[in-house]
């Protein structure tokens, strides 16, 4: 009887490992690891292909993917969406992206607006150093990093009047969120550092009871949103202006009159016009979050 | 013997007032991260400040209440304590803005806007609550040997609040309710239970000034 159970357990501690060894991500060689008091970062390369995870253990997709041999090529398209900003604001100058990673959309952004102003805003240092190790990314007189909170980065810019008119809200890293850049009070303060022509664009979730949370939320804050969605991506872009958003065909001849610039970077820009909606798809009547109420982390899962 | 004349708290009354004061605590602490990103962010650093101001006003609170309760300790002065805590507690709901606007203005670093904050927000009426264990020791011990013995249910009662106050909080109240709901949820707790140490010390003075005036009157 002991025997049997004995072998029964061993079966089962078996299959535990099995399960965790065909789920882990990492196939590939890991080249670096690194514990941040945020995070677990890991890079792994696996042919051409390097990716900065975060939290592999707990099974966290890709934050950035790098084509080491062409590295303008941008891997992933919630990064490739967050260009569809450009259809509203083609010619940005004052441009804030808050949240790092790999630092991918920032230096894409660098490379296609030379003399544009560019502030990233990243919480975690060792970010910064991975993404200036493993992935190419380096600061330059006209963009500038600061570890920083992204709440309290906003809140100073504010105070200080200054204004952008392309910002990119990039802080959710798909495992938690930080429920304070959620909330319309955030919302409220990224508004008031925007130029009237402004444009927002927000990398969120398409997934989850979440999402008719987030939506109502900006829709509560700017009005009239653009849902951009693709089939292939779990990410929704949410973009956005102070400005009335501009009809489907001024998007689509935006599109064509940029599209050769973003060639090299892998951006089917002709693509995007079409999948950008304002339709309401959401639950309107799901509570505002506020700082008062912002379980973003809680409501994920319900 | 000296203690007989005094009306003592029943043990289950200061079980769960220090139950509370534990439970209490704890939901503040959790939500103070939630109170103070606004201004200093979600960052690591500001829990430190948090939990550092909680662990020292903690401190503070258990050596004053230790020290009061060696002075005629009794049930009004431990009322007091869930009162002073509750009024003192009413600046985190009515003012966090303004007492968070200045230090963010003035102190350029979250980690020392966050810790400045706290002290301002959390230090008294977080040491008044400390002050409620030791006092609480006071108050059920009878005797010398039972002391250490008292002294350990008592800390055990209040650091099971502690603990579901946490849970309660970060898994459940932050998803029923705002912030400062939560926070009024505290202050009404704590002056409920004021009230209730005061009307059963009303109640336990009567009956034995009742009894007292039968003695008397059977001696007569």
């Amino acid at each position: 009887m002991k025997i049997r159970c004995d072998v029964t357990a061993l079966r089962q501690v078996i299959a535990v490992v099995a399960a965790v060894l065909i789920c882990l991500p990492a196939q590939g060689e890991t080249i670096h690891e690194e514990r941040s008091i945020y995070r677990d970062i890991t890079v792994v390369q696996n042919g051409d292909r390097r990716c900065l995870i975060f939290n592999a253990v707990r099974g966290d997709r890709n934050q950035t993917c790098v084509d080491v041999n062409d590295r303008d090529r941008l891997v992933f398209d919630y990064t490739r969406m967050s260009f569809a900003g450009l259809l509203l604001r083609p010619n940005p100058t004052r441009i804030l992206v808050a949240g790092l990673g790999g630092g991918s959309i920032p230096l894409t952004l660098s490379d296609l607006f030379p003399d544009a102003q560019i502030d990233v805003v990243e919480i975690d240092q060792a970010v910064v150093n991975v993404a200036k190790e493993y992935f190419f990314f380096a600061e330059n007189a006209n963009m500038k990093v600061t570890v920083n909170d992204a709440r309290v980065f906003v809140k100073r810019a504010g105070l200080a009047g200054e204004k952008y008119d392309y910002i990119v809200l990039d802080a959710f890293t798909g495992d938690y969120i930080p429920e304070h850049l959620l909330t319309r009070e955030f919302l409220g303060e990224v508004k008031a550092i925007m130029t009237p022509d402004a444009v927002l664009v927000a990398n969120t979730f398409s997934t989850s009871a979440f999402y008719d949370h987030e939506s109502v939320t900006y829709r509560n804050v700017f009005g009239e949103l653009f849902n951009f969605k693709i089939p292939t991506s779990g990410n929704r872009i949410i973009i956005t202006s102070l400005n009335p958003l501009p009809p489907r065909g001024d998007l689509t001849s935006a599109a064509r009159n940029i599209v050769g610039r973003l060639e090299k970077y892998n951006i089917p820009m002709l693509e995007y016009p079409n999948r950008m909606s304002t339709r309401v798809d959401w639950d309107m009547s799901k509570r505002v979050l506020t700082d008062q109420y912002s379980p973003a982390n809680l409501l994920r899962d319900n | 013997m000296e203690q007989s004349d005094k009306p003592n708290l029943p043990r289950a009354v200061v079980v769960s007032a220090a139950f509370i004061s534990g439970f209490c605590i704890m939901t503040v602490e959790m939500l103070g991260v939630r109170i103070m990103s606004p201004y200093f962010g979600g960052s690591l650093s500001v829990w430190g400040s948090i939990i550092t101001i909680f662990m020292l006003s903690l401190a503070l609170g258990y050596l004053w209440g230790g020290k009061l309760s060696t002075r005629n300790p009794n049930a009004v002065t431990y009322s007091l304590f869930f009162i002073g805590a509750a009024v003192f507690s009413l600046p985190i709901i009515l003012m966090a803005d303004s007492i968070m606007r200045p230090i963010f203005l003035a102190i350029e670093d979250p980690r020392y806007g966050s810790l400045v904050a706290s002290v301002f927000m959390y230090l008294v009426p977080t040491s008044i609550l400390g002050m409620i264990s030791p006092y609480s020791v006071r108050l059920l011990v009878q005797s010398r040997e039972h002391s250490g013995q008292m002294a350990g249910i008592l800390f055990f009662v209040s650091t099971i609040g502690s603990a579901l106050g946490t849970l309660g909080t970060t898994f459940y109240f932050v998803l029923w309710f705002e912030v400062n709901q939560i926070l009024w949820g505290v202050v009404s707790a704590l002056i409920l239970v004021a009230a209730f140490i005061l009307l059963t010390n009303f109640v336990l003075n009567r009956s034995r000034a009742v009894t007292r005036l039968e003695q008397y009157e059977n001696q007569m």
